[in-house]
């Protein structure tokens, strides 16, 4: 484009550009190192040739870690199933109409997402300690849950606001009851952001460790805490395995779904 | 009729949130406000002690430490973050630019730090190198001390600047750099004066989503700082798990959470004041939306 061309001076590669390359190879820089580490036949830092052992070490002999992963799938799981049922409701509620705790909701799914995790977390500690719940996977489903809910809340507003109401008006004056309402006409237009938001809260789910860190208890240990534990005092080549495995298992699970959502949001 | 099925919908959620969120941070203000209890837990019995005892220069100290790493790695993130979204917007290839900065961040949290670790430890890449190369017999000491974890929190929090900065210069026009280089701006005078201002609500948006986390910052200080990068997160961390002065706990928690609530009202006050002739956009909602990205980060 040339009036794009007379603002930016066409000398060679410009500075911004310069700057997004070293970015993208700041951020990657850091994942090559363990993927090729992950193929180191040493324990130490230094390289002694190709070898598979750690992927053998991860997949075979690491029943702690497989533990790990189980909980924090079923955690992922049931909290975003939650916080997606609760959030989806509430936004569809504060979106179509006025009550008088509606200020109250909206603050209080805002609140959470500006709160460094480490009060949340601390918080919910003392919280289940005064009641006398013991921590464990329900302490962690339910820490989890609050934490999710302002993010589903958010992308199912964003994108109630952007269709046109009079549908529901058109609906409701051509008979349609509450019920057929929100399950015929809202629950497929949404569609996208309830997918979105419940995409969101299972990513969420299986990264956190800080909350996670303060309310789990013995036998509820995510892949997380699994990975604290493993690298608190430095170098563990089961989990640069295992990062390898995370990072190519991640690509290959969000970018189909991610282009499943675009195309359905094209609709 | 309608007034009523509102509330209804929303009545699971607020009653969830103000369980699970709302309670236990009264909780936490109430405890503040009372004694230690021996053994963990607390007295019933109003005191300011634990008020008393943030005035000791210990916690004075690390107060201003923990404000200086934040402010260092929020300044650092934003001067890199803001070419890199200008790049972005400006690309043809915006979308592949996009997924690039996203991709690293679907990996792990803790997994992007212990990357870290293998890089900089003692047993990492970097001291592997030196020796091969003959350049140390020992190894060398780059974790565990400030400059490293200013150097993975600004890692940790890039994209969180970067989207923000990215969605409003791509709503920029990009005419007015050129109408005020017409009019005899320099280069930069018309990124400083014609730019900057426009894009004022990203500014904000990426200053708090990287800032915010990074004050109450608590497992990159912990596995790649030192005994000079302990910061506030920490404390409160030791004081609830370790010490168990949950009265202290609390009102260190609720310090933080005033001075992250501060910094928010500021922020927003200052960009709202300044700039409300110019329509805002903090990038936000496309933030989460189009990046499927954890938007509230843990540090």
């Amino acid at each position: 484009m040339a009036e794009k061309g007379h603002a930016k001076r066409r000398k060679g590669i410009s500075f911004s550009d310069f700057v997004y390359g070293a970015v993208i190879a700041f951020l990657f820089a850091p994942l090559v190192v363990l993927f090729i580490y992950s193929f180191n036949n040493s324990r130490s830092g230094s390289w002694h040739g190709f070898s598979f052992i750690w992927y053998e070490k991860l997949f075979m002999g690491s029943g702690e870690l497989w533990h790990a992963f189980r909980n924090s799938v079923i955690i992922a799981l049931s909290s975003a199933l939650t916080a997606t049922l609760l959030g989806s409701l509430a936004a569809v509620g504060t979106s179509r109409y006025s009550f008088w705790y509606r200020p109250y909701v909206k603050s209080m799914s805002f609140i959470p997402m500006i709160l460094p995790e480490i009060i949340v977390g601390v918080s919910l500690l003392v919280f289940f300690a005064g009641v006398g719940l013991k921590l464990g996977m329900i302490t962690v489903w339910i820490a989890h849950t609050t934490f999710n809910i302002p993010f589903v809340y958010l992308l199912v507003s964003a994108r109630l606001e952007e269709f046109d109401p009079s549908i529901i008006e058109a609906a409701r004056d051509l008979g349609a009851t509450e019920v057929q309402t929100l399950l015929r006409i809202i629950l497929p237009i949404t569609m996208p952001g309830i997918a979105s938001g419940f995409l969101t809260a299972v990513t969420l789910s299986l990264e956190d460790f800080v909350i996670t860190f303060f309310v789990a208890g013995p036998g509820s240990t995510t892949l997380p805490l699994f990975i604290y534990s493993a690298i608190r005092f430095g170098v563990s080549p089961v989990i640069n395995a295992l990062s390898a495995v995370m990072v190519v298992g991640t690509v290959l699970l969000i970018y189909p779904a991610r282009n499943f959502l675009k195309a359905y949001a094209a609709h | 009729m309608k007034h009523n099925l509102g509330s209804s919908y929303a009545a699971p959620q607020a009653l969830w949130l103000t369980v699970f969120f709302a309670a236990p941070l009264a909780i936490i203000i109430a405890y503040s406000f009372m004694k230690r209890d021996l053994y963990g837990g607390v007295l019933p019995q109003a005191s300011l002690e634990a008020y008393r005892s943030l005035a000791n220069p210990t916690l004075l100290v690390i107060t201003l430490r923990t404000l200086w790493v934040s402010l260092a790695a929020t300044v650092f993130t934003i001067l890199i973050a803001l070419p890199c979204g200008y790049s972005i917007a400006r690309s043809h290839n915006q979308a592949m630019r996009l997924f690039l900065v996203i991709v690293p961040f679907w990996t792990n949290f803790l997994i992007r730090i212990y990357a870290w670790i293998a890089i900089l430890g003692n047993e990492g890449f970097i001291n592997d190198l030196l020796r091969a190369l003959g350049l140390t017999t020992d190894s060398v000491q780059f974790l565990y001390n400030q400059g490293a974890v200013i150097l993975v929190l600004v890692y940790m929090y890039l994209p969180y600047a970067i989207l923000p900065l990215f969605s409003t210069i791509d709503k920029f026009d990009f005419n007015l750099l050129e109408a005020a280089r017409d009019l005899g701006a320099t280069r930069m005078q018309a990124l400083r004066k014609v730019l900057i201002p426009n894009i004022r609500g990203g500014l904000v948006t990426a200053v708090l989503f990287t800032f915010i986390p990074i004050f109450g910052a608590y497992a990159v200080p912990l596995l790649v700082g030192g005994k000079d990068s302990y910061m506030l997160g920490n404390v409160i961390a030791d004081q609830v798990t370790k010490t168990r002065n949950w009265p202290l706990a609390s009102s260190i928690a609720m310090g933080v959470t005033l001075l992250t609530g501060l910094a928010a009202v500021i922020f927003a006050a200052t960009s709202s004041r300044s700039n409300h002739h110019v329509e805002e956009d903090s990038g936000i909602g496309s933030v989460s939306a189009t990046a499927g990205i954890p938007s509230g980060g843990q540090a």
